[in-house]
């Protein structure tokens, strides 16, 4: 009588994933297609900031959603990646494309240096280290000569790759698309190997994750580059996208957008990333009705939605949880009795019966 | 016969206190080696010196005759050594089946490339790790917990749990620090059985646990800590006739 019960069971988790997968499948064709739905400039200028977005949060989630590691000064690798492109194109006339590499390593140097000697600390400290490190850069853009100063970098050259000049608002749309598609991909990924896992393990019990031979210095760094790499790709991108670039942008409270972002979404998930970065771009944009108190507003919404939902949003496992509760519901109804009368006797059975090999 | 694990003379001092003095033991590689002793002897930070949790501030322990005592925890499970956690260490927010694959660390892929591409190698060799752990899973009898998150078992499946993430290391020595501890006696029953099957398949158990029956039952070798140093050891049998351990246990006869 067990039988057809396993079977069926494999049938509804089976049912639960591809309806999971249709309906991401769903959301990307639609989120494909919003430059046809609409040709507002302003809406689509507003769509690709959120994407940008929701770029650094897929980021700053493998560092604090994944490892656990609370990074205040996550802003610092974007302003890297955007200065990095934005002095090599104005000055050296680098094509954009070329300077991603470049920003890149300038990126996960400055990753490692920062890294490696307060990544021992515990998570209070390493918290202010970040912050002093979002700071620095920042003092340096707004100091710096080739950095232009308070005024920044202008006339950034726009984006092109081979023939293709990207331009409008809609051009830029698909790239920050594409983008958010390869950083959620690289994050699954990630998320479903032995690093990932590690990096879990460490945000969990640190103690407990060296037993397992997590070497947890090591895999902490990785995180904070992994990190770092999003960040910097997102800015080399962002400064063709705006043209002009200048340190206000990439500031404490940019640092917090972003951390907002992944907390309001739910910490460890790259769906919910995508939900919180959504939501700290166009709510603010939506409030522009309430002028000057649009930012009460904002604030007094995120205040509700951390009481409502302190795990946020989209919670890691969110879906799996809601199927499996649903699942758990008709089916305890059913056989509660049967298996209950079984368990011990087949747990007995099994141990008698298993060989460690 | 050859020595899996030796202590030397291992000492241990917070400030004035001596949690260890002057411990030295050594380990048949096929024994299933008991450690009791009353509350606060230091058998925890026995275990946390072995394992590299804490530097010990004297003395040496030996893995096969290297010396392991300035490694570092990670470090020591590479060489094969697992243990578990007296007031159990699980990962709660990840699946009872990820937690197992944690345990797996060092087997696992680690290039990044192969990763990311997702390469066929890749995918058999995780495809493979899942189904041995779900073979660990079912061998401590937790094969139907696999999707449930760690955090949401209760208590004794967590035990359980615990013990299917050090098998699937496969490893050489596993050090258990009160597997039965808080546990019902049908929990009890069954955890002692899994631990005479690893012991039968040739895995070198040392065990701390209060349950002075389950010791009797499943030691080869029986060592006493009081105060931070060994009062006893030797054959089961013997070790409870000793008076030195009836007088710690059982406190100063007034006769």
């Amino acid at each position: 009588m067990s039988l057809p019960r396993t079977a069926e069971r494999e049938r509804t988790v089976l049912s639960a994933k591809t309806s999971k997968r249709i309906l991401i499948l769903a959301l990307v064709v639609v989120a494909a297609f919003v430059p046809q739905i609409t040709g507002d400039q302003y809406y689509l200028s507003v769509a690709y900031q959120a994407e940008m977005l929701i770029c650094l949060a897929i980021g700053l989630n493998i560092v604090v959603g994944y490892a656990g590691l609370l990074d205040l000064g996550f802003a610092a690798f974007f302003a890297i990646g955007a200065y990095t492109t934005a002095m090599l194109s104005t000055i050296d006339n680098w094509p954009i494309l070329a300077t991603i590499v470049p920003g890149i390593l300038v990126a996960v140097v400055c990753s490692v240096i920062i890294g490696l000697p307060t990544l021992r600390l515990r998570s209070d400290y390493l918290a202010i280290v970040t912050l002093g490190f979002g700071e620095i850069i920042q003092t340096i853009a707004n100091n710096l000569g080739p950095t232009g100063g308070p005024t920044g970098i202008y006339g950034i050259p726009t984006l092109s790759i081979g023939s293709i000049v990207i331009q409008s608002a809609a051009s830029y749309y698909y790239v920050f698309f594409i983008l958010m598609v390869i950083f959620v991909f690289f994050s699954l990924r990630l998320r479903s190997s032995r690093i990932g896992r590690a990096w879990l393990c460490i945000r969990e019990d640190e103690d407990a994750a060296q037993a397992m031979g997590i070497k947890i210095h090591r895999y902490k760094l990785y995180a904070y580059m992994g990190g770092a790499v999003m960040g910097s790709i997102t800015g080399s991108l962002y400064a063709p996208a705006l043209s002009a670039i200048s340190p206000p942008s990439f500031g404490f409270s940019e640092s917090l957008l972003i951390l907002m972002a992944v907390a309001i979404g739910g910490m460890g998930s790259v769906w919910g990333a995508i939900l919180g970065g959504g939501i700290v771009v166009i709510l603010p944009e939506a409030f522009r009705q309430f002028s000057q108190a649009r930012l009460l507003v904002f604030g007094f919404m995120l205040i509700v939605i951390m009481m409502t939902r302190p795990q946020g949003l989209f919670p890691e496992g969110g879906f799996r949880g809601t199927f499996s509760r649903l699942r758990r519901r008709t089916r305890d109804s059913s056989d509660l009795k049967s298996a209950s009368a079984n368990s011990h006797e087949v747990r007995l059975s099994t141990i008698e019966t298993e060989e460690v090999s | 016969m050859t020595v899996l694990l030796e202590a030397e003379n291992l000492s241990l001092h917070f400030g004035g206190v001596n949690a260890l003095v002057d411990v030295s033991f050594t380990i048949q590689e096929h024994d299933l080696h008991a450690i009791i002793g009353p509350n606060g002897a230091g058998k925890t930070s026995l275990f946390n010196c072995l394992t590299g949790y804490y530097k010990p501030t004297g003395g040496a322990v030996r893995f096969r005759g290297e010396d392991i005592t300035r490694l570092n925890a990670a470090a020591v499970a590479t060489l094969g050594i697992r243990r578990t956690f007296q007031n159990i260490r699980v990962f709660p927010k990840m699946s009872v089946l990820e937690n197992i694959l944690a345990g797996a660390h060092l087997k696992a892929s680690a290039n990044l490339l192969s990763i990311v591409a997702g390469t066929p190698g890749f995918r058999r060799s995780e495809r493979e790790l899942h189904e041995y752990a779900m073979s660990r899973l079912e061998f401590v009898g937790l094969g139907e917990q696999a999707k449930k998150m760690a955090g949401d078992l209760p208590y004794g499946m967590r035990k359980r749990m615990e013990l299917a993430r050090v098998l699937i290391a496969d490893p050489t020595l596993v050090l258990l620090d009160e597997p039965a501890a808080g546990v019902s006696s049908v929990e009890r029953e069954e955890l002692s059985r899994v631990i005479s099957r690893i012991h039968e398949n040739g895995i070198c158990v040392v065990l701390i646990e209060h349950d002075v029956e389950l010791v009797m039952e499943l030691a080869t070798d029986v060592m006493v800590l009081d105060n931070g140093r060994v009062i006893a050891s030797g054959r089961p049998q013997e070790v409870r006739a000793n008076p030195d351990v009836i007088r710690a246990y059982m406190g100063r006869s007034r006769t």
